[in-house]
């Protein structure tokens, strides 16, 4: 009689990166059951939240997956602005594209080099690792930080592109491509590499779905869901881009669908740079006037610059008064920073920086509650706030697209051999920063 | 489609069905705890909605009452004193079921919906979901474990991000931010069973 025994893998586990503890029930090298158990790298992210100010969240989103946090910074801020109704400036959209498309990059470089290096080949790490360098430095260049990027706002983003962006970007994806082409005579038709990914890891697709998978996970089971295409958002209909899906689930094809997905990021890049036009990359903000002031400079015949400014609503509902009637809530009609030369420049200026920056004004949402989707590197990353009409969130829920193939991980592995975890976990591409929040 | 949900969820659940709003992909409905799986089960079965995106929960412990979805006056709502009783214990919990209708084949959408029920305070939650969707086995332990909602039929349902001995339940509105736990026994027992912690030293000869 066969007799199965216990083993854990991980924490501590060099394969295991991100924490993660797999408890195994083998028989000999067979997985017969195995069970998941995480949570080391818990911090609290969607508590935090409703401490901070709408805007100060935002960098707590480059900590969900601090392997592409652009597009974590997209899915928070539109999902901000669509409690708002604000609409972004085209070329804010555009740049923010362009940040997406280059984090999810840089995103499926790492995953392909790391999980490539548990198979041995470490090459291909170095090599991936030094792709993904030339596009951090980039990221640095647009946005001033390599990982923790912080890079958009209420309203759109930081900055404008910055200037010779686009010819370093490009230069960089020709690298991208170098590497791209030696990694796949490297690993693709390599018996090792084949072996160990080919039939191993494999998941049905009707299995797919119910246990809602989405990304490159998803797409490796043949059904071509991608939320760009789905349902998209930002400029994403004017660009062409083809989504490339596997047939039958396993490994290998979730490597292939990857490396394919990286050359359409950089066509849809490229592709902006073509159709990015000129303008603000942000809303402007508008100058405050009190609403009584107002009414007396426009029946003194002062309209000249009464159309560019926004009427502040009486003190009673928005100043010192707002503490006898708290159920009041003044409607709040600024949103965004005022540029920093104004700033810096001039005392109105500085007011109106203030008028966002402060504790209990600054951005503030109406009422109410409200799901954006967003197709992250591993699938759909969805932010699905509440308001209560404060400067501060009153929920915000992150949908981290790695917790549901994680949660078929343990399912997906019984009948394989302990071998066959490595390559399968590093196909998921775990983050425990957005896994576990 | 969300027509042909409304027309749906009506004729399961008729006065049952509590509210629906919105249109598109932003309709959702509110139904009462008993009948969720029912709305769930016709929902997947009878519309193609396969996918669960998501479940989540909102403590509306703070809410403000006007802005509740079921409300229908938000101005009788507001008048006198109602916006006082913010520290509601009763429906206390908004749960939210995001589904998702995808065609395998294609890879488009046929909608999004959302359900949503809310539970007491203390009060039992939903039926468990996870034999319609793995998955939810998952989510509904991070609801427990970050909010305290009970499904029915799992009744020794253990936490998921957080440890056993944890002390109350985070994401709740009256769970301090600032709060400390207890600081834990060693889990090693000195006893024979287990290695005690004297035992991962060294003997010490002078």
């Amino acid at each position: 009689m066969k007799k199965s025994y216990y083993l854990n893998m991980g924490p501590q586990h060099p394969a295991m990166h991100g924490v993660i503890r797999l408890i195994l029930e083998l028989e000999g090298e067979r997985i017969q059951g195995c069970e998941v158990e995480f949570g080391y790298m818990h911090r609290a992210f969607e508590k935090h939240a409703e401490s901070e100010t709408w805007n100060n969240v935002i960098p707590w989103t480059d900590r969900l997956n601090y392997v592409s946090p652009l597009i974590n910074n997209v899915g928070y801020c539109m999902a901000v602005e669509k409690l708002c109704g604000l609409s972004v400036p085209e070329r804010g959209q555009y740049i923010r594209v362009i940040a997406s498309e280059v984090s999810r990059l840089t995103d499926h470089l790492t995953c392909i080099g790391a999980s490539a290096m548990e198979l041995g080949a470490f090459t291909v790490f170095l090599y991936m690792i030094k792709a993904r360098e030339f596009l951090y430095q980039c990221v640095d260049k647009l946005t001033g930080a390599r990982i923790t990027t912080s890079f958009t706002r209420v309203g759109g983003v930081k900055a404008d592109l910055p200037e010779g962006f686009e010819e370093q970007l490009l230069s960089a994806f020709a690298e991208v491509r170098r590497v791209l082409r030696e990694v796949d005579g490297l690993l693709t038709k390599n018996r090792i590499f084949y072996d160990r990914v080919n039939g191993t890891g494999r998941i049905g697709r009707e299995e797919a779905i119910a246990y809602g998978i989405t990304g490159p996970f998803l797409r490796s089971t043949g059904v071509p869901y991608d939320v760009r295409r789905a349902s998209p958002y930002l400029v994403y209909d004017r660009l062409s881009f083809e989504v490339p899906v596997g047939g039958n689930g396993d490994n290998l094809d979730r490597y292939l669908v990857r490396m394919a997905e990286m050359e359409q990021s950089m066509r849809i890049v490229e592709q902006c740079f073509r159709q990015i036009p000129p303008g603000a990359h942000s809303l402007e903000d508008r100058e405050l006037i009190e609403a009584g002031v107002m009414f007396d400079e426009g029946k003194a015949g002062k309209t000249g610059q009464l159309w560019k400014a926004e009427a502040a609503v009486d003190a009673t509902l928005e100043g010192t008064g707002q503490r006898c009637a708290p159920h009041i809530q003044g409607p709040q009609r600024q949103y965004a920073l005022p540029p920093k030369e104004e700033t810096y420049g001039s005392i109105e200026g500085l007011m109106r920086h203030f008028e966002i920056i402060m504790w209990g004004r600054g951005v503030r949402p109406p009422a109410g509650e409200c799901y954006q989707a967003v197709e992250g590197a591993n699938g759909e990353l969805g932010f699905h706030i509440y308001s209560d009409g404060t400067d501060r969130p009153y929920r915000v829920r992150c949908r981290p697209p790695c917790f549901f193939p994680m949660a078929a991980l343990g399912k997906i592995l019984v009948g394989e051999n302990v071998a066959d975890i490595i390559p399968t976990f590093g196909s998921v591409n775990m983050i425990a920063g957005e896994f576990e929040r | 489609m969300s027509e042909r949900i409304r027309e749906a969820l009506s004729g399961l659940l008729r006065a049952e069905l509590l509210a629906f709003e919105g249109s598109g992909e932003e309709a959702q409905a509110r139904v009462p705890v008993s009948r969720v799986r029912d709305a769930l089960i016709a929902l997947r079965d009878g519309l193609g909605f396969n996918m669960l995106v998501d479940l989540t929960a909102c403590d509306l412990l703070r809410y403000p009452v006007s802005h509740q979805v079921g409300v229908t006056d938000p101005c009788q709502a507001t008048q006198g004193d109602a916006w006082k009783e913010k520290n509601v214990t009763h429906e206390r919990f908004e749960l939210t079921y995001r589904l998702l209708s995808l065609d395998p084949e294609s890879g488009l959408l046929g909608g999004r919906f959302a359900v949503k029920c809310r539970v007491s305070d203390g009060e039992i939650g939903p039926p468990s979901i996870r034999d319609l969707w793995p998955v939810a086995d998952w989510l509904e332990r991070e609801l427990w474990d970050m909010f305290g909602v009970r499904f029915s039929d799992r009744p020794d349902i253990r936490r998921i991000l957080l440890y056993e001995e944890f002390v109350g339940h985070p994401l709740r509105k009256d769970y301090p931010i600032n709060k400390r736990q207890p600081l834990l026994a060693s889990r090693l027992k000195a006893d024979g069973e287990g290695i005690s912690p004297a035992e991962l030293r060294p003997k010490l000869v002078p």
